[in-house]
């Protein structure tokens, strides 16, 4: 608390909002007629939203969890099959549009309870299991999920689900990158968060402390994958058709890969490796495309880009092993000659 | 009833490959505490190596026996290179950082290789899947009833190695010098290291030794389903690694019982019960087996010091 | 309190930095190579030069499907520029990657359509990432034709998405009336691949056709793609001693399933649909294929002039056989050369016009004439296989 402010302090919890509302509309007019852009965006804020929320079980907590393409595909598929039910419907006292995002958030969030009551139960084995063994079953129930998926008719199998109204936007899309970012600063900085370090650096002298380590590690796990069932609902919602194939390990693997590379613990790193890692692939194209210009040498080479990803991994992890920031905000590691925030010393290093 | 022998012959053909690959994750996790996530990988170039040793024979020389021993020898030997690079280069450094960057380092590995096979650059093979050669002369061996049950003389040949390979793993880490070294490392490195054991290069040979095992199951597993492509690493690693945890990550008799029950739970589900459901029970069960144990049938979950 | 202010602006100024990052980039290079964009339907691409669209998995499990529709593609493209191009123009792809991933093939069409601003769209094989890159085409109204999508939900999804490939009830129909009337078989068992809808989608129409014909479908199996091991579910089919198995699978697991059946002591016939064209599946399946029966869209054997001369350059410039994926994505350029020589000019409107008025075009996968649902009337070929090649047996006409 800043003792300086004038400003009530139930005003200054508005102040985010007020901020980036305006912003978020600037960008949605500014995206207007640029498709591929505001696709982009939307992937990019999708992992964004995955990694900051996987971050606080993995990175906040120390839980190791390689299963969030599974809590994904639950907020995915739920929320297309809520989309598809509603695609007819229309509230009769809004005009088509809004009470088209009216819907959309509806489907959301169905799909973001779906995936936290997931979380819950997956959350509940780690009251007894711990470091690897949580992460195998985090991992078996994302392909469990898969497996359901596949055999399900209403969930499409293995064609996947299409047809799900394309209602997502730059706004909608950015305004859950805002909200989840907000949420994991608020519990990183409340004395929830004290109790999740706590878990993360040491789970029996967190214990010892009082910290009830079991509601705990179960809250961060429904609250993680409320968010992942949101990011996975958006995504359903300008992916024209959502399939099992895209929520395997390999997506697991690769939001792991985000907060790691960002840095455990570190929302900002989380955010900055998820906005690089996610457009990287894209620009190693544009690089490629722009050195082979047309012929087979261009193709090569975009298969190439798999396997250099890889290698980037390799080399990223021995040349700066803690991550981008380590467990620091991007504001720690700023240049000196840049304004910085006074006592900034959240979080145990 | 012949049926019945048959799915317990095919289960036991498919764990005993799982069980050879679950080892060399159980060895690693055991030195190091890592899950070594390019194992499955490092397998598939095993089965390259042994795929164009197999071819530069030709045909006559790769079904005699020396044939067989070159090719097996040739993915061992390749494959313990492979793992001590990648050890040296990727893990090493990474040894007094957090565990987890070393599992990117790993997952990064596994990348590099599994998309790298499937560029068609150069020596390398391209997507596809290739047909493996026969390098053992299929032959029947036994038949019981009107063809009602065929074991088949690769299937006993390919049993009698994998056996071979576990014994001979038994005694290098029982009855060895090395063996007795990895345990002290595995017990703690630190105190290993005091009491004058060379750690580092202990754990690059617990590598190559992993690294070799791998390729060896990999050769099995391609004689058995005859075929090689570069993404079977990450279906068959996966398989192990549940496989190993079910046992208890670290253990090796955990890691050979885990891989055969999950082998023969995978044929009953498809023979039994629905095929669709078989991944799925695969890893119910890995997950009933974690609540009931949380350390895997033959782990300990030790008490936490503080 | 104040803490969430700076982050919320850095979180947006990067997320604003990315996209408009992205939004100039690929623009960038390409007036850089070209001079200026080219003023004909504004592409940015060397002047004198038609740029067209090719979206397909070049890696992942689905690559070896995407490299020959790649291969086909582009053996098409040389051969019309050699022939002089098109209105005075130079043809020209460009490829992306889908990864065998919807998201993938969404945004890889996106960025051929937004900017690299291409003519039109073919790709990919995938039914999944063909209906992902249908809707996008559609809504920006840009004419793609898929060469081997044959999910019939492909060419639903709007007047712009067109095929030159049948569908899958088709195929299962096919291969029930040839099971039933041609072998005389009663008795079937069924395995497929339950992670691919084009396995699902062939497999119900079988079930259903065969059993309306008369026929028992006496057991139901499946696997997932990149397995192996099929031992388990050929045990439990070799129980109900079926006359032979209907496999609508790829290649590359029909020949491993075909081996191990044999070993089982499985000596019943296997029938499957187009995914088992591939010179590969002798050298997976060996000896256990011969004798099996699949339909499939035309026969590298068939000594029709047109086929021999495709069969011949592709053999030239890539080596090895052409499959019916290259076979198809051949036909499927050659149409779209075909209609944008055709549509009076390059707008998209006015190729969606011309490929829409596709009729008798000669293509080495059989004459193409596409009806008002924008998929081609075509008849399918059932082959034999032989040692080391197929057999023409017969053909199904619709």
């Amino acid at each position: 608390m800043d003792d300086g402010s004038r400003i009530p302090a139930s005003l200054r919890g508005l102040f985010p909002f007020l901020i980036a509302l305006p912003v978020l509309a600037l960008l949605e007019w500014l995206s207007g007629d640029a498709p591929f852009a505001t696709y982009l965006f939307s992937i990019v804020g999708v992992n964004v939203i995955l990694a900051v929320s996987l971050n606080i079980v993995n990175g906040m907590t120390g839980q190791f969890s390689i299963g969030h393409a599974g809590f994904m595909a639950v907020g995915a598929y739920v929320a297309g099959v809520t989309s598809l039910a509603l695609k007819e419907q229309a509230l009769s006292f809004l005009p088509v549009a809004a009470s088209d995002q009216v819907f959309f958030v509806v489907a959301l969030l169905v799909g973001g309870i779906a995936a936290a009551l997931c979380g819950f139960l997956v959350g509940l084995p780690s009251l007894r299991l711990r470091g690897d063994y949580l992460a195998i079953v985090t991992l078996g129930f994302g392909e469990i999920i898969r497996v359901i998926v596949q055999n399900t008719e209403a969930f499409g199998r293995a064609l996947g689900l299409s047809g799900i109204p394309q209602s997502s936007s730059v706004f909608m899309v950015g305004f859950w990158v805002f909200l989840v970012v907000l949420v994991a600063r608020r519990i990183a900085g409340s004395s929830h968060g004290r109790s999740l370090w706590a878990i993360r650096e040491d789970e029996v002298a967190a214990e010892a402390m009082g910290v009830n380590t079991t509601a705990y590690k179960v809250r961060a796990f429904v609250i993680s994958s409320f968010f992942a069932g949101v990011a996975g609902g958006l995504f359903a919602h300008f992916v024209p058709i959502i399939n099992p194939g895209s929520f395997t390990f390999v997506k697991s693997m690769e939001i792991v890969v985000m907060i790691v590379a960002g840095g455990l613990g570190s929302t900002t790193g989380a955010i900055v490796a998820a906005v690089f890692l996610t457009l990287l692939p894209e620009a190693l194209r544009s690089g490629f495309t722009m050195m082979g210009a047309e012929g087979s040498l261009a193709q090569k080479v975009d298969q190439i880009r798999m396997p250099i990803y890889g290698l980037l991994l390799v080399v990223l992890m021995l040349v700066r092993p803690q991550g981008l920031f380590g467990t620091r905000e991007i504001w720690d590691v700023l240049p000196r000659w840049l304004p910085r925030r006074r006592g900034a010393k959240g979080v145990p290093q | 009833m012949s049926q019945l022998l048959q799915h317990l012959i095919n289960g036991l053909a498919a764990g005993t490959i799982y069980a050879l690959v679950a080892l060399g994750y159980t060895m690693v996790y055991g030195v190091l505490k890592l899950i070594n996530f390019a194992h499955g990988d490092v397998m598939m170039v095993g089965v390259y190596f042994g795929y164009s040793t197999a071819f530069m024979l030709g045909r006559a020389a790769r079904q005699s026996l020396w044939g067989v021993a070159l090719v097996f020898l040739a993915a061992m030997v390749g494959c313990a290179l492979l793992g001590f690079l990648i050890e040296r280069f990727a893990y090493r450094p990474l040894r007094e950082k957090p565990r987890l960057t070393a599992l990117i380092t790993a997952i990064g590995i596994s990348f590099t290789l599994s998309y790298g096979f499937q560029l068609d650059l150069g020596p390398l093979p391209g997507a596809s899947p290739r047909a493996f050669p026969q390098i053992i002369k299929p032959n029947e061996w036994f038949i019981i009833g009107d063809r009602d049950v065929v074991i088949w003389n690769w299937q006993v040949l390919s049993l009698a190695i994998a056996v071979g390979l576990m014994l001979l793993l038994q005694f290098l880490v029982f009855r060895t010098r090395f063996g007795r070294a990895m345990r002290a490392v595995s017990f703690d490195h630190r105190t290993a290291a005091l009491m004058g054991i060379p750690t580092d290069r202990i754990i690059a040979l617990t590598f190559m030794l992993s690294s070799a095992l791998a390729a060896g199951a990999g050769l099995l597993y391609a004689i058995k389903d005859t075929s090689v492509s570069p993404l079977m690493g990450l279906y068959v690693g996966l398989k192990a690694f549940v496989a190993a945890v079910i046992g208890g990550i670290g253990n090796v008799p955990g890691a050979v019982v885990g891989a055969l029950l999950l082998g023969l739970v995978e044929e009953f589900v498809v023979g039994y019960a629905a095929s669709t459901w078989r991944d799925a029970v695969a890893f119910g069960f890995l997950i009933l087996v974690l609540l009931v144990k949380p350390g895997g049938l033959f782990g300990r979950v030790a008490a936490e010091k503080v | 309190m104040r803490r969430p202010v700076p982050l919320v602006l850095a979180a947006l100024l990067l997320g604003a930095l990315a996209c408009e990052k992205k939004a100039q980039a690929p623009s960038a290079p390409n007036p850089g190579a070209s001079g200026a964009p080219s003023a004909a339907g504004g592409a940015p691409a060397p002047a004198g030069t038609l740029l067209l669209g090719v979206a397909t998995a070049l890696t992942g499990g689905q690559a070896t499907f995407g490299i020959s529709t790649r291969n086909g593609i582009e053996l098409a493209i040389a051969e019309a520029n050699e022939a002089g191009g098109v209105k005075g123009q130079k043809l020209a792809t460009r490829v992306y990657d889908t990864q065998g991933k919807p998201e993938e093939a969404a945004s890889a069409v996106t960025r051929l359509i937004n900017q690299d601003h291409v003519a039109l769209i073919l790709g990919d094989v995938a039914s999944s990432n063909s209906l992902a890159m249908a809707e996008k085409a559609q809504a920006a109204k840009v004419p793609m034709i898929t060469p081997s999508s044959t999910n019939p939900d492909v060419t639903k999804k709007g007047d712009y998405i067109f095929r030159v490939c049948f569908i899958d009830p088709f195929q299962g129909f096919v291969m029930a009336k040839f099971a039933r009337e041609n072998l005389k078989l009663s008795k079937v068992a069924v395995l497929k691949d339950n992670r691919s809808a084009y396995s699902e989608g062939l497999a119900d129409v079988f079930v259903r056709k065969f059993t309306e014909m008369g026929g028992k479908v006496v057991a139901t199996e499946s696997y997932s793609q990149g397995d192996t091991d099929y031992r388990a579910q050929l045990t439990a089919i070799k129980k109900q001693k079926p006359d032979a198995i209907y496999v609508p699978g790829y290649y590359s697991e029909v020949g491993i399933i075909a081996r191990q059946a044999r070993e089982l002591g499985l000596n019943v016939p296997l029938m499957g649909g187009d995914g088992w064209d591939s010179e590969k599946l002798f050298e997976l399946g060996g000896s256990a294929v011969e004798g099996s029966y699949f339909s499939n869209h035309y026969s590298s054997q068939d000594p029709n002039e047109r086929v021999q001369k495709f069969v011949q350059a592709y053999k030239a410039k890539y080596g090895g056989v052409p499959d019916a994926l290259a076979a198809l994505a051949y036909d499927a350029a050659r149409v779209a050369v075909d209609a944008i020589k055709r549509a009076p000019d390059t707008k998209p409107a006015s190729l969606r016009d011309a490929i829409g008025q596709t009729k008798d075009f000669a293509g080495v996968a059989g004459t193409i004439t596409l009806d008002e649902n924008r998929n081609p009337v075509k008849s399918a070929a059932v082959l034999k296989v032989g040692d080391g090649t197929y057999e023409f047996v017969t053909t199904v006409a619709p």
